[in-house]
């Protein structure tokens, strides 16, 4: 039987739920040292001095570490570079006595105990020359520009060129939106915070336990600045206590560590606290603007979509969002703008669906809006501009089965139990509303590579240094190497999580299942042929390549499938081969010929239904459901939940979440779990997820698109459609709050 | 770790010297030297080497480190070492029949999905067995209600739910 397909649970589950799963801060090694950072209280400026005298004479503080006594470190900015830098500088920590942003980390207090680590860093003596800062986008809007170019850009490409002649167009259309929209920064607040164990091994040798979404990115930054050969660098990454992108560049606590480690030659590990984990990147404060046209009969002809996005002083953070309002809809006159400001804050990072969720949050309330304008259902709206082509970049989708998803999910939910008028249905005393609103996500492929082996004691065994940040990475890699010999799963190990294993990109953007299925798939098949090689080779088998159609794998053993009588053990393959395991491993790189003549999406359409209180203001999703397709499914149990996940961070971004800043003072205001507000269990109610058949070629040779974003990406836009369908109050920034609504 | 400069204490009124505190753990005594402001969490964790027990914020804000003790669920962030002298606490670790079976909120857990990273899961766990015993929730509202102290940031909640609710009943 297929294990593709097949709703298998987390391989690793058992591990989670009993407590023997250890993330990166849970390796107690002896003789380990506590580091613990310290952060600046000034936006902007110089340190003048850091007084660590009274810190220093603490019994168990052993080094104090500032700009001032770091060891040497790497000159190029390429140094500090990593798989998901944007273009610009990246933040050299504890380098020279400027500060460039709030709560930068100046020093770290290493000591035997973290209690001690963490009280000695609280009395600290820091004088700063502060300089005038300015963290707020909306002031400064008349700075935006075009951003800089760069290797992230490949992945994140700026919009495309205007076409046909928007104002034009605009001016003549029948019906006419103009609607602005924001959301202000939020951060990934993974439920484990960054930490990074560094264990110093006799003779310099690192192994570092890092909380990363990619071992080899960690171990290309360590080598690179602290100047370590590769050899001598293992980064680890067992088990990630969730991401969402915080994890996709090495942040401080990994620098800190090794640092550390190197200078003192012990085993140091650093946690950051929650306050500091909003102290390294977070998703943008975005300000947008869509101007549509239409004519009477609801066909979009005029399309603007403009975006000014926060970034840092000293890098060039973009993300594409702007984009997916043409590959939606097919104006024939479009204006689609990206531009950014640079202010003093950390820049930005990739989180959950960077840009799509913003964008589309635009594109798809002005689409709600001009359904209403037009008394044309939401939903027919979307219909009569779908897009049978990209028409933005005037190629044909490899596969799009969004219509389908219209239609389940429309039929699923109820949709036409809606009454087309605002504040026209009730609940007893609530308002009732539902909205509805697309996804969409690219489906992109990168390098990657695996290794499979039959080991010398007989096993199969594929390995990637990929991670698993709890998408189910483990599972999936472990169904896709068991078809691809035709065998159980527990036939089959994968082994992941560490840079000693075959390369891996970082684990984002939707693309692991496509880039290391694809080179899971690739190496298990040359594997296979290497196996069946050998057995032609021994004595007394008639098995050889030429009838590989007939062979196939069991348990232990290659049998042929006519005479099962006829077989060759594992353990026998192995004794041929000297006692010595039999190894393939390959790069699977897309074919970027064939992929550029398509573009690749999955495609989601999320229906949502809220109650509103009015008089409180309150809005509860009581129901919603989204339906998705995003080509073939390997795992449904995991994939569900990777969906419904993602669609409670749609109620998040759009109902809660926002990290606030006092420009006064260029900080966050709400640096911890009671303050940044997540949905907790009692703000969930029933969400469902469906996956609509979707067949792709092209994409992989899974056929597999990924499913990490796309969950998100409609479902704030549903809700905040929904909102206006209930009170007929069109709120066009997030999250939506009580007062918004009384 | 955010410094305004803090005001140092006199030399005279600190103190670094570790306290003893017995504590009995999954079963196990547990004798430890530590100072008097170790949480119950870090005591865990650090110094008796319990990590399924997770730290989420250290501020009572996530419920991540729940744990039980003395048969109610408690924040072991919140929760000085020293103050639990002589108290029987369990862990994740504890909650097991014995070393080849699963507690059946476990076993739940696995089957329904309810987890991605896992890193909020002994903390949920621990609070459903806890919220079980202390008020005997009937139906799905209530156990929402009762568990909203544990956050979950992969988006496990109708998973979480749909576990305990199996074994609630």
């Amino acid at each position: 039987m297929p294990q593709i397909g097949q709703p298998i649970s987390r391989l690793e589950g058992h591990l989670k739920v009993t407590g023997a799963a250890k993330y990166a801060g849970e390796f107690n090694l002896e003789g380990l040292l506590y580091g613990y950072v310290v952060n600046s209280t000034i936006v902007r400026g110089k340190i003048l001095s850091i007084d660590t005298g009274s810190a220093m004479k603490i019994p168990g503080v052993v080094e104090i570490f500032t700009h001032e006594n770091r060891p040497s470190l790497a000159w190029f900015d390429i140094q500090y570079s990593d798989m998901d830098a944007p273009p610009g500088s990246p933040f050299r920590p504890l380098y020279d006595d400027e500060v460039k942003y709030y709560a930068q980390p100046i020093a770290l207090v290493v000591a035997e105990t973290f209690e001690t680590a963490r009280y000695a860093a609280s009395i600290l003596k820091v004088e700063y020359e502060a300089e005038e800062f300015d963290s707020d986008l909306k002031k400064n809007i008349e700075y935006a520009r075009d951003p800089k170019m760069g290797l992230a850009t490949m992945l994140k490409p700026l919009p495309p060129k205007p076409k046909g002649d928007f104002e034009k167009a605009f001016e003549e259309s029948d019906v006419q939106v103009s609607s602005a929209y924001w959301h202000g920064t939020e951060h990934h607040n993974p439920m484990e915070m960054h930490a990074t164990t560094t264990f110093y091994e006799r003779g310099g040798k690192l192994t570092i336990f890092d909380k990363t979404q990619g071992t080899v990115n960690s171990q290309l930054y360590a080598c690179n600045v602290f100047g370590l050969s590769f050899s001598d660098v293992r980064v680890i990454a067992p088990y990630v206590g969730g991401a969402f992108g915080s994890g996709l560049r090495p942040q401080y606590q990994l620098f800190m560590s090794v640092m550390a480690a190197i200078e003192l030659k012990r085993s140091v590990r650093v946690t950051l606290d929650r306050e500091q984990m909003f102290s390294f990147g977070h998703r943008p404060p975005t300000l947008q603007r869509v101007r549509l046209g239409a004519d009477k009969n609801g066909k979009v002809t005029a399309m603007n979509h403009a975006a000014i996005a926060e970034t840092s002083q000293f890098e060039d953070y973009t993300e594409v969002v702007v984009n997916w309002s043409n590959m939606l809809y097919p104006a024939e006159n479009t204006l689609l703008e990206y531009q950014l400001v640079p202010l003093d804050v950390y820049s930005p990072l990739d989180m959950r669906a960077p840009g799509g969720s913003t964008g589309v949050h635009a594109i798809e309330s002005a689409m709600d809006e001009l359904s209403y304008k037009l008394g044309i259902d939401p939903l027919e709206l979307r219909l009569i501009n779908y897009a049978e082509r990209d028409m933005a970049e005037d190629k044909p989708f490899s596969s799009k089965e969004l219509r389908e998803c219209y239609r389940q999910g429309a039929e699923k939910f109820g949709w036409s139990a809606r009454k087309p008028e605002p504040r026209s249905m009730k609940r007893g005393n609530k308002l009732v509303g539902y909205g509805m609103a697309t996804g969409i996500w690219d489906a992109m492929t990168v390098p990657s590579r695996a290794e499979a082996e039959l080991n010398k004691d007989g096993k199969l065994k594929v390995n990637c240094a990929v991670s698993d940040i709890g998408t189910g990475t483990f599972t999936v890699m472990t169904q896709i190497a068991a078809d691809e010999f035709g065998l159980s799963i527990e036939d089959v190990t994968f082994d992941y999580g560490d840079s000693d294993m075959a390369f891996a990109p970082i684990e984002g953007g939707s693309f692991t299942v496509s880039s290391v299925g694809s080179a899971v798939v690739k190496a298990c098949q040359s594997l296979r042929k290497k196996l069946i090689q050998k057995a032609a080779t021994m004595e007394n088998y008639s098995l050889s390549e030429d009838n590989e159609g007939t062979i196939r794998f069991e348990k232990d053993r290659i049998v042929l499938s006519d005479s099962p009588a006829i077989s060759v053990s594992f353990a026998d393959l192995i004794a041929e081969n000297s006692g010595r395991a039999i190894k393939a491993s390959t790069t699977s790189i897309p074919n970027v010929f064939k992929l550029k003549k398509y573009t690749r999406a999955a495609h989601a359409a999320a229906f949502v239904e809220v109650e509103v209180d009015e008089e409180l203001g309150m809005v509860n999703v009581t129901r919603a459901l989204t339906a998705v397709a995003a080509g073939k499914i390997i795992n449904p149990k995991t994939a569900k939940s990777q969906i419904v996940g993602s669609m409670i961070w749609g109620i998040s971004k759009a109902l809660r979440e926002e990290t606030i800043s006092d420009h006064r003072f260029g900080k966050y205001m709400n640096e911890n779990l009671a303050e940044y507000h997540l949905p907790v269990h009692a703000d969930i109610y029933d969400l469902d997820a469906i996956f609509v058949e979707e067949h792709d070629d092209i994409v992989n040779p899974l056929g597999a698109k990924g499913l990490g974003e796309i969950g998100i990406v409609g479902m704030a836009p549903a809700i905040a459609n929904a909102v206006y369908h209930a009170t007929g109050k069109r709120v066009n920034h997030l999250p939506i709050h009580f007062d918004d609504l009384v | 770790m955010l410094t305004e400069n803090a005001p140092l204490l006199p030399e005279t009124q600190r103190s670094f010297d570790s306290k003893k505190v017995t504590l009995t753990v999954n079963g196990k005594p547990r004798e430890l030297n530590i100072l008097p402001w170790v949480s119950l969490l870090d005591a865990l964790r650090e110094y008796i080497g319990l990590t399924g027990t997770k730290k989420g914020c250290d501020h009572g804000q996530c419920g991540a480190c729940t744990v039980i003790c003395d048969g109610k669920r408690i924040l072991s962030c919140l929760t000085l070492a020293a103050m639990k002298e002589g108290a029987e606490i369990t862990t994740i670790e504890g909650i097991a029949p014995n070393d080849d079976e699963l507690h059946p909120l476990q076993k739940a857990f696995i089957e329904h999905d309810a987890f991605q990273c896992g890193y909020c899961t002994p903390g949920q766990i621990c609070s459903a067995i806890g919220m079980m015993q202390e008020a005997k929730p009937t139906t799905r509202a209530e156990v929402a209600d009762l568990m909203s102290g544990n956050l979950c940031r992969c988006g496990a909640n109708v998973n979480i739910l749909d576990a305990i609710m199996e074994v609630n009943h």
